[in-house]
């Protein structure tokens, strides 16, 4: 998805003193002056996460509740997004990258941190403006069933957010010109969402989604639950989407084929934490922080020849309990190129080794440069599998 | 704007909306058949006493005395009670204090519980943490106790026992809708409806509650049940009203305690009675809760 100046942008989220008008029509706010026709090519992202954390509270006991520990879902991010953009976000289930998207829209309370949203802080918003301001960033969510309320129809789910944000024009027009963009009949209104199937409903969640016309659009796993043959169709729809629209995205997958397709930059995500970031291409073409390695030595290439020769990596063990994150590098229990130093006890930074990669490993040059290998049997026996994997 | 082909919209096999889809699965279910003719029985016996009994339920119709009360014969088919009045006539009239006494005392507890179910739900926190501990104290004292001590406490009547009975109820719907509405407010489309900016009361009156309350439409089908047991029990330990011309179910079994070797038939009848009506509310809820259960769904 290249980076589209879409054709008109809606208004920005108000910022500072224009709170309380409510606006006369918020579908089609005119820009502001200086904003233009589009954003500026290079200008300051439109979303920006610095730090952000967010730890949920292990309570034990039964009277006296205490506080045991904390799941450390998202555990310091630090990431932008370029306006019109995919930024897609891999990793595990579990490790915190739903949580991410979550707390990002403040759907989730982060524990620390800020989003900064077009240059305003999100932090510390009344829950008021917060809801003011998130017209301007919507979600697509993971269970299409699960996110539509079984009781709404699909006219309902539409105008809902258009009511709750006084839009006084032609709500059924709206609707229907809603439908029309993501590619249902216009009959679909008066329906109820178990009369869909998975792919439908994923489209009506798009729909309310871009309902109000914002800027940005982050989507939780939007076609992980859906049938192969379907993700295709909707992962087309979000691309057409954004290129109508204007659109900025985050996408959050665990799948590595949909987010390579649909991200222009890609942050890997292990235990809560960014561990490399880098423009697509780039980054599946070589991946530099062992985990993403493994991830991606996990694909299978279609090409019977090169399949044969694929080197691949098993990731000994589960994923570390978010409650417990490894001190030092948190993937130094699982990596195959630890080293004797450093690694346990150095907790490595996201840098900046080449132009446009980040990644978080102590010996990402080492390891880009062949200088280390993945260790055989150096410290786990079944670290690493040289063969030919059927499956 | 080129998209990839759209699936055909049309309704799914299992189709219909929720309602239709419960409503066919009742249909089909023997048990809720016979539940539900056991309470139009029930109910039209209450409905239509005045005009079905063939005599006046508060005068004596025949001679009786102490050791010989007549039994069940053509012109009184459950024959005549302890005062000589016609026992099938007061059957049927007590069908219908029977039912009032239920409904009313369903709707109070209901409204109760809801009303505490809904602060609890959608506030959370420690309005949630004070209802719920409320709940928990009045859950942990035996429902039929509980009942006797309000009654006695609000003096006999009626109304006494209506009350006692709603207040024994509304802790089982404050601590369901409670439940439910915890579980829906962490639901997806909630979350989405927070998103484009649906307002909270919105969100717990327009979207928590109306999925929340299915089980609780179940629960209080069953509670009808026990409602009328309850009432039965309560006058049958003489915490109804004093007016003995009333025909109450649980009243009438205590009256004939005294002949009840001459003229066991006298406890059958209300009994049964009891029963019957118990019965068919609890298999109706009971098949309800079947059919709209989404685990039972195919």
């Amino acid at each position: 998805m290249s980076a589209s100046t879409g054709p008109s942008r809606p208004d920005p989220p108000e910022r500072g003193a224009t709170s309380g008008s409510p606006e006369s029509d918020p579908l089609r706010g005119s820009p502001e002056a200086g904003q233009g026709n589009g954003p500026a090519p290079s200008g300051e992202p439109l979303l920006s996460v610095r730090g952000l954390k967010v730890h949920f509270p292990v309570r034990r006991g039964v009277l006296l509740q205490r506080v045991a520990g904390h799941v450390r879902a998202v555990d310091g991010v630090d990431l932008d997004v370029a306006r019109g953009m995919t930024y897609g976000l891999v990793g595990e289930s579990g490790c915190g990258k739903s949580t991410l998207g979550k707390a990002v829209l403040r759907l989730v309370e982060p524990t620390a941190g800020t989003v900064l949203f077009n240059g305003a802080d999100l932090g510390g918003q009344s829950p008021e403006r917060m809801r003011r301001l998130r017209r301007h960033m919507q979600m697509v969510f993971q269970d299409p069933l699960a996110s539509l309320d079984p009781r709404q129809s699909v006219e309902s789910v539409l105008t809902e957010p258009l009511r709750a944000h006084g839009f006084t024009g032609d709500r059924s027009r709206r609707v229907r010109e809603l439908l029309d963009l993501v590619g249902l009949p216009s009959g679909a209104a008066g329906r109820y969402p178990h009369e869909f199937s998975g792919g439908q409903r994923q489209r009506i969640g798009i729909a309310r989604a871009i309902a109000l016309n914002p800027e940005l659009i982050i989507a939780d796993e939007p076609v992980s639950a859906l049938d192969v043959s379907i993700q295709a169709q909707i992962v087309n729809l979000l691309e057409d989407l954004q290129e109508q629209l204007g659109l900025t995205y985050v996408v959050v997958a665990h799948d590595l084929a949909v987010v390579r397709h649909v991200s222009d930059v890609i942050g890997v995500m292990y235990l809560g934490a960014l561990v490399e970031e880098a423009p697509s291409d780039a980054l599946y073409a070589q991946p530099l922080h062992p985990y993403t390695i493994a991830l991606m030595s996990a694909i299978p290439i279609p090409d019977p020849e090169v399949e044969e020769r694929r080197r691949r990596i098993l990731l000994v063990g589960d994923l570390p309990s978010p409650v417990d994150v490894p001190p030092g590098c948190r993937f130094h229990t699982r990596c195959p190129f630890r080293r004797p130093t450093r690694c346990a006890d150095e907790v490595p930074a996201l840098r900046e080794t080449r132009p446009g990669r980040k990644v978080a490993c102590h010996w990402a040059e080492e390891i880009a440069a062949g200088a280390v290998r993945a260790a055989a049997g150096a410290h786990d026996p079944a670290a690493t599998e040289v063969g030919t994997p059927s499956s | 704007m080129s998209l990839a082909q759209v699936e055909t919209v049309a309704p799914e096999e299992a189709g219909g909306s929720l309602g239709r889809d419960a409503w066919r699965r009742l249909r089909r279910n023997p048990v809720a058949i016979a539940g539900a003719v056991l309470v139009v029985l029930f109910v039209a016996a209450a409905l239509l006493a005045p005009w079905l009994a063939p005599y006046p339920p508060d005068k004596p119709v025949g001679q009786v005395t102490p050791t010989s009360i007549p039994g069940p014969s053509a012109e009184h088919w459950f024959g005549l009670d302890d005062l000589g009045r016609d026992e099938f006539t007061r059957v049927l009239w007590g069908a219908r204090w029977s039912l009032v006494i239920g409904v009313v005392s369903l709707l109070l507890g209901m409204a109760g519980g809801l009303l505490l179910g809904l602060l609890a739900g959608a506030f959370g926190g420690w309005v949630d943490g004070v209802v719920m501990r409320l709940v928990d104290m009045m859950l942990s004292v035996p429902g039929l106790l509980f009942a006797i001590g309000v009654a006695a406490m609000l003096g006999s009547g009626l109304d006494a026992v209506m009350i006692a009975i709603a207040v024994v109820n509304m802790p089982v719907f404050a601590r369901l809708l409670r439940g439910q509405m915890l579980a829906q407010r962490r639901s997806d489309y909630v979350l989405a409806a927070t998103a484009v900016g649906v307002r909270r009361r919105r969100i717990v009156l327009g979207h928590i509650l109306p999925n929340s309350l299915t089980p609780v439409i179940v629960q209080g089908t069953l509670t009808l049940a026990t409602a009328i047991v309850d009432a039965a029990g309560l006058a049958f330990l003489g915490l109804s009203s004093n007016d003995p011309s009333i025909p109450e179910w649980g009243r009438m079994l205590a009256d004939t305690q005294r002949y009840l070797s001459s003229a066991p038939l006298l406890a059958v009848f209300p009994g049964l009675a009891i029963i019957v009506a118990a019965l068919g509310f609890t298999l109706l809820g009971e098949s309800l809760r079947e059919a709209l259960d989404p685990k039972y769904r195919r």
